[in-house]
């Protein structure tokens, strides 16, 4: 098993479900959390045990899950100046020297929520992740009318993933062998040359990585050729819902629509 | 293992719905026309070709280099796709790119996902199109216009990517303009820097090694349009952010007249006014219920699978 695949083989409930439901129900779950007003924290509370619950149900470690969702918090930086521009009651003051900043309630509370609602989109996206296989993930895009061809690319583009990563990482301990490594210790080892000259030296890297995809795709493409590929990308439909499947896809979409409609009375 | 790239995969929930939802619809009609423009030229040969290349250029963001103090610089691909492929196939290959690390990775989100294609693929591919064929024509077919149009098209392309991540930011009411645009533009002025020498980089070993596969997006230029598009990205995004970050509270009125902002969105909500829901009225007693219902919620799952699981077992 490859490092890259997030996919966690199990046999739970969430792993049954059917990829299409899962996709509709984890961009429902996504959608409703954006949709959310700022500040609705008892719906929030309600969301968040729903993407624990769901976390659980997959049985792939809930520790791993809260753990690598927290991925996304250094991007919250970009959001966290609302703290102080946001009118408002002032809450309390940070000041360095002269310089005096208020952070305000309303800003506070519009931050913490972006900063939760993400972390539960995270959390969801990071369940479908492993406990569906991309081939299947594939099959329920295009049975929600993504575009067959960039299906087919994406479909190509997971086959070939894990080639040219470990091309590019044979790329990476042929430089460290030749003792160009990058430091990792955050010592300020020079690594050979300047600036430019190691920029241009992951360049080089880059343009043969690309030469070697190049031809590589020829070959691929010859094969395919040779395979009788005419064009045409056929893939096995997924078959009809089954009524269980149904029926927790309407259960799902039908308490997202009320926690919405819920959410009103908190604006 | 993977480095975190740049900060320019928006995650959910830092996107404001209108603001992804219309990035999502300006993608999927630039990607339709990109999947038509690419079918004619490429024929049967688009699905392999498309496929591995964008795991190639997937696999080049892993190439990185030490920067200063621990820090390193990676590649991201968009001008090096564009030049080598022709700003259509660029699209395609980059969308695949962005969709697999939000989809995979959960770098960047999935709401957020038409905004980071839009993003990193239309807008980087369109602007680093004109940027290198400006060069290229000033160049007149000489040498040093592959290496300079090289460097300006990577280091544009970055820098009006981020200028656009921030005014969607700032659009969504998520960050101030006034601070989302001088930070996110210095910070990629330098990263593009990085982003330029890689690029001229392999250029360099292409043009030494294979000089057949860099005529390749050359041969067909992409016309006109394309660079007109590109241009007036570039131009737009260079003008707006600049005036929205002078100007926040002109944006701020934009956003609310469109109703981007959510302080916009109260008068609608207000319809349903608190004594409907009677009971739910004290905000604060309402988080602790609900947060009580969401504990017993997850207790009675955990319970039903250890119940479950220890039934399995016994059988």
């Amino acid at each position: 098993m490859n490092v890259l695949d997030p996919y966690h083989a199990h046999d739970g409930v969430i792993h049954r479900l059917d990829p299409r439901v899962k996709l509709v129900l984890a961009g429902a779950f996504i959608l409703t959390t954006s949709l959310l007003p700022s500040g609705a924290w008892p719906i929030y509370m309600l969301m968040l045990a729903i993407a624990i619950s769901a976390t659980l149900l997959s049985e792939v470690g809930l520790a791993m899950v809260l753990k690598r969702a927290s991925l996304a918090i250094p991007f919250a930086l970009a959001a966290l100046p609302l703290v102080f521009t946001l009118q408002g009651a002032p809450l309390f003051t940070v000041g360095v020297g002269d310089a005096r900043l208020v952070v305000t309630w309303p800003g506070l509370e519009r931050f913490a929520s972006i900063c939760l609602k993400s972390y539960m989109s995270v959390i969801v996206a990071i369940i479908l992740a492993t406990t569906t296989r991309f081939s299947d993930l594939l099959l329920a895009m295009r049975a929600l009318r993504a575009p067959r061809l960039l299906v087919a690319v994406l479909g190509l583009m997971w086959r070939y993933l894990f080639v040219l990563t470990e091309e590019s990482q044979r790329l990476l301990r042929a430089r460290a062998s030749r003792s160009g490594a990058p430091s990792t210790s955050g010592q300020a080892s020079k690594a050979g040359g300047t600036l430019a000259w190691r920029a241009r030296i992951a360049g080089g890297m880059a343009g043969s990585l690309f030469v070697r995809a190049f031809e590589r795709a020829e070959r691929v493409h010859a094969a395919m050729i040779a395979r009788g590929y005419d064009g045409e990308v056929r893939a096995p439909a997924l078959p009809p819902l089954t009524s269980s499947q149904r029926l927790a896809l309407i259960a799902g979409l039908t308490l997202f629509a009320m926690l919405l409609l819920l959410s009103l009375a908190f604006v | 293992m993977m480095n975190s790239p740049a900060h320019m995969h928006v995650p959910d929930g830092f996107l404001s719905f209108p603001i992804a939802a219309l990035m999502w619809i300006a993608s999927l009609a630039v990607i339709g026309i990109a999947l038509r423009r690419v079918s004619d030229s490429l024929g049967e040969k688009q699905v392999p070709l498309m496929g591995v290349l964008a795991a190639c250029i997937f696999a080049g963001q892993m190439l990185n280099f030490t920067v200063a103090g621990g820090t390193s610089g990676h590649l991201m691909g968009a001008a090096l796709a564009t030049i080598l492929l022709g700003p259509w196939a660029a699209i395609l290959v980059l969308t695949s790119v962005v969709a697999v690390q939000a989809v995979i990775f959960q770098d960047g989100g999935l709401l957020a996902l038409g905004a980071n294609i839009f993003n990193m693929g239309i807008v980087g591919a369109f602007v680093a199109y004109f940027a290198y064929r400006s060069v290229q024509q000033l160049a007149g077919g000489r040498r040093w216009g592959i290496f300079v149009g090289g460097f300006a098209a990577a280091w544009l392309s970055i820098v009006v990517a981020s200028l656009a991540v921030a005014l969607q930011l700032a659009l969504s009411g998520t960050s101030p303009a006034n601070i989302a645009v001088p930070a996110m533009g210095g910070v990629h002025m330098l990263i593009g820097i990085g982003e330029g020498l890689i690029t001229v980089g392999a250029l360099s070993l292409l043009h030494a090694t294979r000089p057949d596969i860099l005529g390749v997006g050359e041969a067909k230029p992409a016309g006109a349009g394309v660079w007109v598009a590109g241009m007036l990205i570039a131009l737009v995004l260079a003008i707006a952010s600049p005036l929205a970050s002078t100007y926040p509270d002109g944006l701020e009125y934009v956003a609310e007249q469109h109703g981007f902002l959510e302080t916009a969105q109260e008068p609608t909500f207000n319809i349903i006014p608190d004594y409907i829901v009677p009971g739910i009225a004290n905000e604060a007693l309402a988080t602790i219920l609900a947060g009580v219902i969401g504990l017993l919620v997850v207790f009675g799952v955990a319970y039903g699978l250890a119940y479950a699981r220890r039934k399995r077992t016994q059988a």
